[in-house]
């Protein structure tokens, strides 16, 4: 009863004559938007005038860069599991958001825009700020939309935060002319978006298929499971790991994947790919049975492809049927959503341990630990490693703390030895690589999950790309802490061409300003260290700052992220040095 | 693979940029589109392409699955020439004159079964339709006589056979995901739209 009439009251609310802007804002609050990351222009002010009038009950965050907007929406949306959202003009507005758009269809993070746009009666002509967004945006968004009456403003929203969240998550665009914000008209309520009919958000679940993926797992004598971020997005972490412990079956991630499990986790054998762990690459074309769980066999992962796991019958769970087949061919395809499909498969597994084949896993990584693993966290020179960074951001966080890298050799580090014990809480740009991504992820990250602790770990040169989000930290007092492995080069590409190009360092050398004054100029406190003695003080006094705190480490200059898989090789051929 | 011809159909909503949705799924592999058909089919606001490129199988079976994913696409088939009765529709505007005195004009007009659409004082416009080798022939013996203008229209294509229809879209429904959402009244009319 007091639902229905709190319904009534609400829609009392709502109804009567409208602006498009407001009706805007009405729908973010009927979709329980808190937040929003953007930056006005001409073509949006009818919104921003409706939105000052919300401001108790929507927050806006004024970036420095709309490409800072949508990364700070993705942070949000990878933290929180709910939708970013994003306001920002037409025309230069617009496009600035278009690297973040590709971020997030590629590594499907649910994130709405709103873009102004010069009145109706401009379109096509060239207009002051006017860019084809539609267009431009439709290879690189789910969905996009362009509206030119404000009649349509309550049913297209309503759409793209369905399409948006549901199935496999990805970026919507909305592009409201100038004229259709402006308009008033007959608001008759808001109502929230389930179906579509030309849409499937989930293919049906086959009991035929489960049955047989039971099978052949029952009969698997080395059964290999890697995940990716399919589980974190279908809030399947439960339900994944009942999955492993019943049938016993080592388990690996993908980048995208960490912290869906444990980092300790007894059945958890590492990171797969490029810079992931020794065994798991290496056992990929040793066990018979391979289940993929969300995830899409991304080339980073799988190596050469016609190498890859050839020997194994492949059992691949994902809500995409597009991923099927994609990449690697499935001999078992498990289509549906992972939260829905693993309980069904766990309950037909026999109750199993793999204790020989894990074993396996253990003597090989014992090798990596020797090779890799002891001299990156435990170096016996006097220079400085990632690695022993974050094995110091470890000791403190324990495994509890967000961690947001940019992209590039810090981020490979990061990944392989950060620390997880809850999910949701590795946010890094996987599929596309996007080098200043992490500064305004993590600001994003706080907002999306207020009580945890956020660290970013950027490189020198990825921190640049998007240096100006400082501003926005300042102005918002946001309690990130920012680490700077600062290896004096862009690393990664030194990496290759000291390993692939005879040492050619072709413009990989950059020279980056005192980050630590820079920092100061933002009102944000900062140090530096480059001596070993200081680390632990410094790393302990920048998490336990009250407030934003930066703290740049002078890393060596010319080290490598080890183990590697060389571009064009076999994930069985990866190096350890 | 052997790259083949391959005529796909796909049902879409009838909205702005989806034929821009779709095209770019083609441009971005760098695969040529050879012919391209759209057009509301006999559901309302339901529309028909008819897409026909020349590629391999496996590529084709990954491109129609991409475009199934588009929000705004129901559906969508491939099928080789051999699963499909198609036409092309051609029309050629030739001189009055040159019909009414040249007996080999006539004689190849009837021939290939051309029907006259409009007939002027300067100038006569006849119709075919068939394959594009047909129409392709029929230009050729044309040009001689002094052909003005010539116009092609792309494929369209219906599947042979509802029987294998039918047992095409159980095949569908074993390698693709079952299309019934729940509350999509659509599939409920499943019926009324593929029926041949």
């Amino acid at each position: 009863m007091e639902l229905i009439a709190e319904k009534e009251t609400r829609q009392k609310e709502l109804t009567g004559t409208l602006s498009g802007s407001e009706a805007v804002l009405q729908a973010l609050l009927i979709e329980k938007v808190d937040t929003v990351f953007g930056y006005p222009g001409g073509a949006i002010m009818p919104i921003y005038d409706a939105i000052y009038d919300y401001q108790d009950k929507i927050r806006h965050i004024l970036v420095r860069h709309e490409q800072g907007s949508i990364h700070a929406a993705q942070g949000y949306a990878r933290a929180s599991g709910r939708t970013g959202v994003v306001f920002a003009t037409s025309g230069p507005g617009a496009t600035n958001l278009v690297t973040g758009l590709a971020d997030a269809m590629i590594d499907s993070t649910p994130v709405v825009c709103i873009t102004g746009q010069v009145f109706a009666h401009l379109l096509g002509t060239d207009a002051f700020q006017e860019t084809d967004v539609v267009n431009i945006t439709a290879p690189i968004t789910k969905w996009n939309y362009q509206i030119t009456d404000a009649s349509e403003i309550p049913s297209v929203i309503a759409k793209a935060f369905y399409i948006a969240k549901s199935g496999r998550p990805g970026p919507v665009l909305i592009d409201i002319t100038k004229n259709a914000q402006a308009q008033k008209f007959e608001f008759t309520g808001y109502e929230k978006c389930h179906h579509i009919r030309s849409y499937r958000p989930k293919p049906i679940v086959r009991e035929k298929y489960i049955e047989q993926a039971a099978l052949l797992i029952n009969e698997a004598k080395k059964p290999f499971v890697v995940f990716g971020q399919g589980v974190l997005l279908g809030k399947a972490e439960k339900e994944f790991k009942n999955f492993i412990e019943k049938a016993g079956i080592p388990a690996a991630w993908t980048v995208m994947g960490i912290s869906a499990l444990p980092s300790d986790h007894p059945l958890g054998v590492g990171m797969l790919g490029m810079h992931g762990n020794y065994a798991p690459n290496v056992l990929t074309n040793e066990c018979d049975v391979l289940i993929a769980v969300g995830m899409r066999f991304d080339d980073r992962v799988t190596g050469r492809l016609d190498k890859y796991a050839k020997q194994a019958k492949v059992i691949h769970l994902d809500i995409d049927p597009a991923e099927i087949d994609k990449n690697v061919k499935a001999t078992v395809p498990v289509w549906g959503d992972c939260r829905e499909t693993l309980p069904l498969l766990t309950r037909l597994v026999d109750k199993k341990s793999h204790k020989e084949w894990l074993q396996k896993f253990r003597e090989l990584q014992k090798e990596e630990e020797k090779e890799c693993i002891v001299p990156e966290l435990h170096p016996e020179s006097d220079i400085l490693t990632m690695g022993e960074v974050i094995r110091l951001v470890n000791e403190h966080t324990d495994g509890n703390s967000i961690i947001v890298s940019d992209v590039g050799q810090h981020q490979m580090v990061a990944c392989r030895y950060a620390k997880f014990n809850h999910s949701k809480s590795n946010i890094t740009s996987g599929g596309l690589g996007t080098m200043g991504f992490g500064l305004p992820a993590a600001i994003g990250a706080k907002f999306g999950a207020p009580h945890r602790e956020v660290i970013l770990v950027a490189g020198d040169g990825g921190f640049q790309m998007t240096i100006q989000e400082l501003g926005t930290i300042m102005q918002n007092k946001i309690d990130v802490k920012l680490l700077i492995l600062n290896n004096k080069f862009l690393g990664m590409v030194r990496q290759w061409q000291q390993l692939f190009l005879d040492k050619r360092y072709s413009f990989v050398d950059i020279e980056s300003p005192d980050f630590v004054q820079v920092a100061k100029g933002y009102g944000i406190e900062g140090k530096s260290v480059s001596q070993r003695k200081d680390l632990k003080e410094a790393i302990k006094e920048m998490l336990e700052h009250k407030g934003s705190y930066l703290l740049e480490v002078a890393v060596g200059k010319e080290n490598n992220v080890f183990p590697m898989v060389p571009q064009g090789c076999s994930v069985s051929e990866i190096r350890l040095k | 693979m052997e790259k083949r011809e391959y005529t796909l159909t796909v049902y879409t909503e009838n909205q702005i940029g989806i034929l821009n949705r779709i095209a770019i799924l083609f441009s971005r592999r760098k695969i040529n589109i050879e012919s391209l058909n759209t057009s509301p089919t006999e559901v309302e606001s339901v529309h028909r392409f008819t897409i026909v490129i020349y590629e391999t199988e496996e590529v084709v079976s990954k491109l129609c699955r991409q475009i199934e994913k588009q929000v705004e696409v129901l559906k969508a088939y491939y099928n080789t020439d051999e699963e499909i009765v198609w036409q092309e529709l051609a029309l050629y505007k030739v001189s009055t004159d040159t019909v009414a005195e040249k007996v080999k004009v006539e004689r190849l007009l009837r021939e290939f079964g051309a029907r006259a659409v409009a007939i002027r004082k300067d100038y006569t416009v006849f119709e075919t339709t068939g394959h594009r080798e047909e129409t392709d022939r029929l230009v050729k013996e044309l040009e001689p006589y002094g052909l003005i203008e010539f116009v092609r229209s792309a494929r369209v294509a219906i599947l042979k056979g509802s029987h294998d229809f039918h047992e095409r879209l159980k095949e569908f429904e074993q390698k693709q995901p079952g299309e019934d959402v729940i509350e999509n009244e659509y599939l409920n009319k499943q019926d009324e739209v593929f029926t041949l």
